[in-house]
């Protein structure tokens, strides 16, 4: 039986196979873990130089004012998320949470105000689930779209700009979060500042017929390597971000994620438009008190990578546990294992010395700072 | 004497010594390596025991010992360099030596025409 068939395929499907990529099940696509050049060699490809990433699995939906204000739209988007909407301005794009009534996170996404509506990307394996909690909570004041009509491609790296320049248009004027529709190869394109690698770069949607020549010209070009989800990962937990399903889900707070830079003044106790969204009265407390636990970045001490799960302890005998691991991997860049987790307030200090239980044994883990490796954002 | 398991591992055979390692093929499955964890010395496996851990970017795997016996040397240079199983894994790239608790249990391993036709 071929359970491959019942996977869904992104519009660069066929030129993921052509490219030598290895194709895995992931969020019900079949997308690419790797291509030829293997996950370390794509890693340190993205930092250097340039990686294109195909992440159309992920939601695209568009939220446009039933009354035709865009402000309603962000009033209705305020409904859901802990952020500052009504205050994003055109032309911009900031990161936000759909929480839950318990203050779990139910994903985490990225608005942009496109002038005229907002649009929106969500996770792919919860974009069912988010658009019919957005359907039940805005779908009266909000038309909202589901867009399958178009892919989603990540360039990544510090030649991104510059590619894009040589190929189609100048967009050195955009700062990091800036969204724009720009013409690329004669294809009406929603270009944004922004990424999940912790480089400068751009996210780039693309009408559906239009992407597979798009990402022939990118791949074209000797700064671009394609880059698949194996590399995606490492990027991003060396960059300190957050995984649904791993470092966030509805078990999670935003404050205990250390997600709290995301959730803007006028949103909290004392601001203009303080709450009303779900699960308020427990974040805006969690942020005025803090929480029992917090999301830490971890530090293994020797080569083995610790791995999502791994317990983590005071002791070396594993017997005083004090958290656990959600993402662990090795960091090409920082050149040995990284990894972050939840510990308990008392051992959240950067600093603290800790053990990772792997195989039997407990081996030194420290508390670090997050990001592992500085971003080079152009704000 | 050169035999395969169906778990991927090789093992070149001398004098009921087993030099025993993965294949080219598991070396391309698994990726870039960035870390390996060997036996100790002297420790002795049952056959399918889990003798060592490989780890790539993404993800751990073990190495299972092929047949019953003792750990008789390692090669300490694939845990200095992992990618040394990368760039030659039937070669440089070996995990361990093992003293085979019965000689004639490589019988029932693969032959290298066997296991070309299991991977394909």
């Amino acid at each position: 039986m071929d359970v491959s068939s019942d996977l869904k395929k992104t519009p660069l499907h066929a030129l993921n196979l052509s490219l030598g990529a290895r194709m895995v099940p992931f969020a019900g696509y079949e997308m690419p873990v790797q291509y030829a050049a293997g996950v370390m060699k794509e890693h340190l490809h993205t930092r250097a130089a340039a990686g294109l990433f195909d992440v159309s699995h992920m939601g695209q939906v568009t939220v446009r004012a039933r009354s035709g204000d865009n402000a309603d739209a962000a009033r209705a988007l305020e409904t859901l998320v802990p952020v500052d909407v009504l205050g994003l301005g055109e032309g911009r794009q900031r990161y936000a949470l759909f929480t839950n009534d318990d203050g779990g996170i139910l994903d985490d996404l990225m608005i942009a105000n496109r002038g005229d509506h907002f649009y929106v990307v969500v996770n792919a394996a919860c974009k069912e689930a988010d658009f019919a909690h957005m359907q039940a909570k805005i779908g009266d004041t909000c038309e909202l779209t589901l867009h399958d009509d178009r892919a989603l491609v990540a360039l990544q790296g510090p030649h991104a700009e510059s590619v894009v320049a040589e190929l189609w248009a100048d967009i050195s004027s955009m700062r990091f979060m800036d969204v724009r529709a720009c013409d690329l190869h004669d294809a009406d394109c929603i270009v944004s500042r922004s990424g999940y690698t912790g480089e400068d770069g751009f996210e780039i949607s693309i009408p559906t017929n239009l992407a597979e020549a798009v990402c022939r010209r990118l791949l074209d070009h000797p700064d671009v390597l394609p880059i698949g989800l194996g590399a995606r990962d490492s990027l991003r937990l060396e960059a300190g971000l957050c995984l649904y399903g791993n470092d966030i889900d509805t078990g999670t707070t935003p404050v205990e994620a250390a997600l709290e830079w995301a959730m803007q003044k006028v949103r909290r106790k004392g601001g203009e438009r303080a709450g009303g969204f779900p699960g308020a009265d427990i974040i805006l407390d969690q942020l005025e008190n803090g929480t029992d636990r917090r999301r830490v970045g971890l530090k293994p001490e020797g080569r083995a990578p610790v791995r999502g799960g791994a317990v983590l302890a005071t002791d070396a005998e594993g017997e005083d546990v004090v958290g656990t691991v959600t993402s662990g991997g090795f960091g090409p860049n920082a050149d040995g294992p990284v990894a972050m987790g939840y510990v308990t307030k008392a051992a959240s200090a950067p600093g603290t010395q800790l053990y990772a239980g792997v195989r039997g044994k407990f081996l030194p883990i420290t508390v670090s700072a997050l990001p592992f490796v500085k971003n080079t954002f152009k704000r | 004497m050169l035999k395969f398991t169906e778990e991927h591992e090789w093992l070149k055979i001398e004098a009921g010594v087993a030099t025993v390692g993965i294949t080219t093929h598991a070396a391309e499955q698994l990726g870039d390596l960035v870390f390996v964890e060997l036996p100790e010395v002297g420790s002795t496996f049952e056959k399918g025991g889990d003798a060592a851990t490989v780890e790539s970017v993404k993800a751990a795997s073990d190495v299972y010992c092929p047949l019953d016996g003792e750990i008789v040397e390692v090669n300490e240079a694939i845990v200095a360099d992992p990618s040394l199983v990368n760039s030659d894994p039937q070669g440089a790239g070996w995990f361990f030596k093992l003293k085979l608790a019965n000689a004639a249990d490589a019988d029932g391993l693969l032959d290298e025409a066997a296991y070309k036709e299991l991977v394909g």
